[in-house]
C-alpha cells in the first residue's frame, strides 16, 4: 500500500517535474496534476507497474472551473489487489479543451469519457468513438459548463418548461 | 432458386422492449442468429441530476435525487450521498443511527435482489418465482413503510442522521423477517436456481473473464461473479460494517464457466444470506435509545475542497465526486452509477453469443435505467 507522495515521487522520477505536480494543501485528499499530453503515458505506467498495479479505473468525471476558465478531467483510480488509491487531473483550457484518451489503457474509460464529452465538451484525442452517450447527437452546448443556456428549441419542441 | 441474402442485419432491440427493464434500445448487428455486435444507446430517462443539483440551496436537498437514481435500492443511494458529505464535514454519527442505517441498506439490498432474480426469471421465461419474490419483498416494503411511509423513494437518510426515527415495534420486526426469510430462499432455489431449463439458458452464457471485468471497471455482483473477490463493504469499509461478519461471495462456475449469466445470478441468491446475517447482528447491537437527529447540522457549509466517496450498493460501486466551492450550494456532484459502468461490457459479452442470449445477458447485468442516464 503505497500514499499519494510515494506515488508522486516515483512519478517525478520517470516524467519529470513538468509532466507532473503534486497539490498537497487541499482539503480531504492530495491529488497529481498532469500534462494532458502526458497522461496516457503516466496511466499507463501506473497500470503496468509492479509496484503500483492500479487496474481499475473508479471514476472519471469532467469539470467546469468558471473561474479559472479552465476545464478539467479527474481519474478516481484503485488497485484492488495492492489497495491503495489516487487521484489525478488534467487540467485544460476551455477554448482548446483536448486530452489524450486512457481508453486504450482502462476500457471502462470509454463510456466515461464520452459522458465528460457530452457534458462538458472536452475532446479526448484518440478515443475510438467519442460521441455524446447521454443527451441526443444533435444536441446543443454541454449541459455541465456554468455558463451553459439550454437552446430554446429542439426539433421545433419548445425545451425550457 | 434465387440466391439466399447474406448481408448482416441490424435489429433495435428497445427502447420500448420488456426484458431492458426501461428504456434501453441496444443495436443488434446479426449474422442469421449470431450477434455480431451490440451497440446500447443510452439516455432517455437523462434528467440531468447533476446540473440540478448544483441549483440546490442545501445540500441535504440534494438526497431526494439521489433516491430518483436507482429507484430500486434508493437508501443505498441515499447512504452514499449523507457518507460522502459526512467524510468532507467531519461529522460522526451515533452508534444507533448507523446500526439503523445498516439494518436499511442490508433490507434494501435483499429487496433489491429479489427484483433482480424475480426479473431475471421473467425475462428466462419462468413466471412464478417473480410472484415469490414480490411477496417476500413486500414484507420489506412495510418495514420501510412503517418507519418512513414511503415505499420506493424513502428521503430517510440524511446528512448527519436519519428524518425519522423508527417505530417502537422496528425491533421485532427485523427480527421477524430475519426468521422468515431464510427458509424462502431455499423456495428460490427449487423452483428457479437448480432448475434444468433456467440452467441450460444461463450456464456459459455471456462469459465475463475476471481481467475483462476489471479493465472495465465492473462492480458488485457482475465483478464477483467473475470470480474476484471484491466487496468494497470488507475492502474499503464505511459505516460500520468492519464490525460485522459476513463472507464475500464469488461466481465459482458450478454450473458452466467461471463468469457466465448464472453465476452472475447466484451470488445475488447468496449475498441475501449474507445480508441476513448482517442484518441480525445489527439488530442485536442496536442501542433503544438516541436522537436519530442529533448529529443532522442545522446549515450545511462544506470548506473548500472535494470528495470522492464509494459504497456497495446492490448493483456495485456507487462513487459520489463532490466539489464544493465553500458556498451552500454544490459546484459539481458527479455520480460514478455501478449500472452505467456494468452495461458498457455488454458489446464485450455478447458478441458471438446467439440473439436470444442477449436477453439472458442484459438480465444478469441487472441494470436500472434510472440509474445509468440519470
Amino acid at each position: 500500500m503505497k500514499k499519494p507522495e510515494d506515488i508522486y515521487a516515483i512519478l517525478k522520477e520517470r516524467f519529470g517535474e513538468e509532466k507532473v505536480e503534486f497539490k498537497e494543501d487541499v482539503k480531504v485528499v492530495p491529488f497529481i496534476v498532469v500534462a494532458p499530453d502526458a497522461i496516457k503515458e503516466v496511466a499507463k505506467f501506473l497500470r503496468d507497474d509492479d509496484d503500483l498495479d492500479f487496474d481499475y479505473l473508479m471514476c472519471l468525471s469532467g469539470v467546469h472551473y468558471q473561474k479559472d476558465t479552465t476545464l478539467g478531467v479527474t481519474y478516481h483510480i484503485n488497485a484492488t489487489r495492492k489497495k491503495h488509491s489516487l487521484t489525478l487531473k488534467c487540467i485544460v483550457p476551455e477554448e482548446n479543451p483536448h486530452v489524450q484518451s486512457v481508453e486504450s489503457i482502462w476500457k471502462t474509460a470509454n463510456w466515461h469519457e464520452r459522458e465528460a464529452y457530452d457534458m462538458t465538451g472536452i475532446i479526448f484525442d484518440g478515443h475510438p468513438d467519442l460521441r455524446r452517450i447521454l443527451c441526443p447527437d444533435d444536441w446543443d452546448g454541454f449541459p455541465l459548463r456554468k455558463d451553459y443556456k439550454v437552446q430554446e428549441y429542439y426539433h421545433g419542441m419548445k425545451v425550457p418548461y | 432458386m434465387p440466391e439466399l441474402r447474406t448481408e448482416e442485419m441490424v435489429i433495435n432491440m428497445g427502447p420500448q422492449h420488456p426484458s431492458t427493464h426501461g428504456v434501453l434500445r441496444v443495436e443488434l448487428v446479426l449474422d442469421g442468429e449470431i450477434v455480431v455486435d451490440a451497440i446500447p444507446h443510452i439516455g432517455y430517462l437523462h434528467r440531468c441530476f447533476e446540473k440540478h443539483s448544483e441549483s440546490m440551496n442545501d445540500y441535504q436537498q440534494v438526497i431526494p435525487y439521489v433516491d430518483r437514481m436507482d429507484y430500486v435500492a434508493a437508501i443505498s443511494n441515499e447512504l452514499g450521498f449523507a457518507i460522502a458529505m459526512e467524510r468532507m464535514l467531519g461529522i460522526e454519527v451515533s452508534e444507533r443511527v448507523e446500526c439503523i442505517r445498516v439494518i436499511f441498506a442490508e433490507l434494501q439490498r435483499i429487496a433489491s435482489h429479489l427484483v433482480a432474480i424475480g426479473t431475471y426469471g421473467l425475462d428466462i421465461g419462468a413466471f412464478t418465482p417473480f410472484l415469490h419474490c414480490f411477496r417476500d419483498r413486500e414484507r420489506i416494503l412495510d418495514i420501510f413503510e412503517s418507519t418512513c411511509g414511503a415505499r420506493l423513494l424513502y428521503n430517510y437518510i440524511w446528512v448527519g442522521g436519519l428524518s425519522h426515527d423508527v417505530p417502537t415495534d422496528f425491533k421485532d420486526k427485523v427480527r421477524d423477517f430475519v426468521q422468515y426469510f431464510p427458509p424462502k430462499i431455499k423456495e428460490y432455489n427449487d423452483l428457479l436456481t437448480y432448475n434444468k431449463i433456467f440452467i441450460d439458458r444461463t450456464a456459459d452464457v455471456g462469459v465475463l473473464p475476471a481481467d475483462v471485468a476489471l479493465n472495465y471497471a465492473s462492480s458488485g455482483p457482475i465483478l464477483r461473479g467473475s470470480g474476484v473477490n471484491w466487496d468494497l463493504r470488507r475492502d474499503d469499509p464505511y459505516s460500520i460494517y468492519d464490525q460485522f461478519e459476513f463472507d464475500v461471495v464469488v461466481g465459482k462456475g458450478e454450473m458452466g464457466t467461471v463468469g457466465d449469466c448464472w453465476d452472475r445470478y447466484i451470488v445475488r441468491v447468496r449475498e441475501m444470506e449474507q445480508s441476513i446475517r448482517i442484518i441480525a447482528q445489527a439488530v442485536e447491537r442496536m442501542p433503544d435509545e438516541g436522537d436519530v437527529k442529533a448529529a443532522v447540522p442545522k446549515r450545511i457549509r462544506p470548506p473548500e475542497g472535494e470528495i470522492y466517496a464509494r459504497t456497495e450498493t446492490p448493483r456495485g460501486e456507487l462513487g459520489y465526486y463532490i466539489i464544493s466551492d465553500g458556498s451552500m450550494s454544490p459546484y459539481r456532484v458527479k455520480a460514478r452509477s455501478p449500472c452505467f459502468v456494468n452495461l458498457s461490457v455488454l458489446p464485450a459479452i455478447s458478441r458471438g453469443s446467439m440473439v436470444s442470449d442477449v436477453v439472458a445477458i442484459v438480465g444478469s447485468i441487472d441494470i436500472v435505467l434510472g440509474e445509468i442516464d440519470r
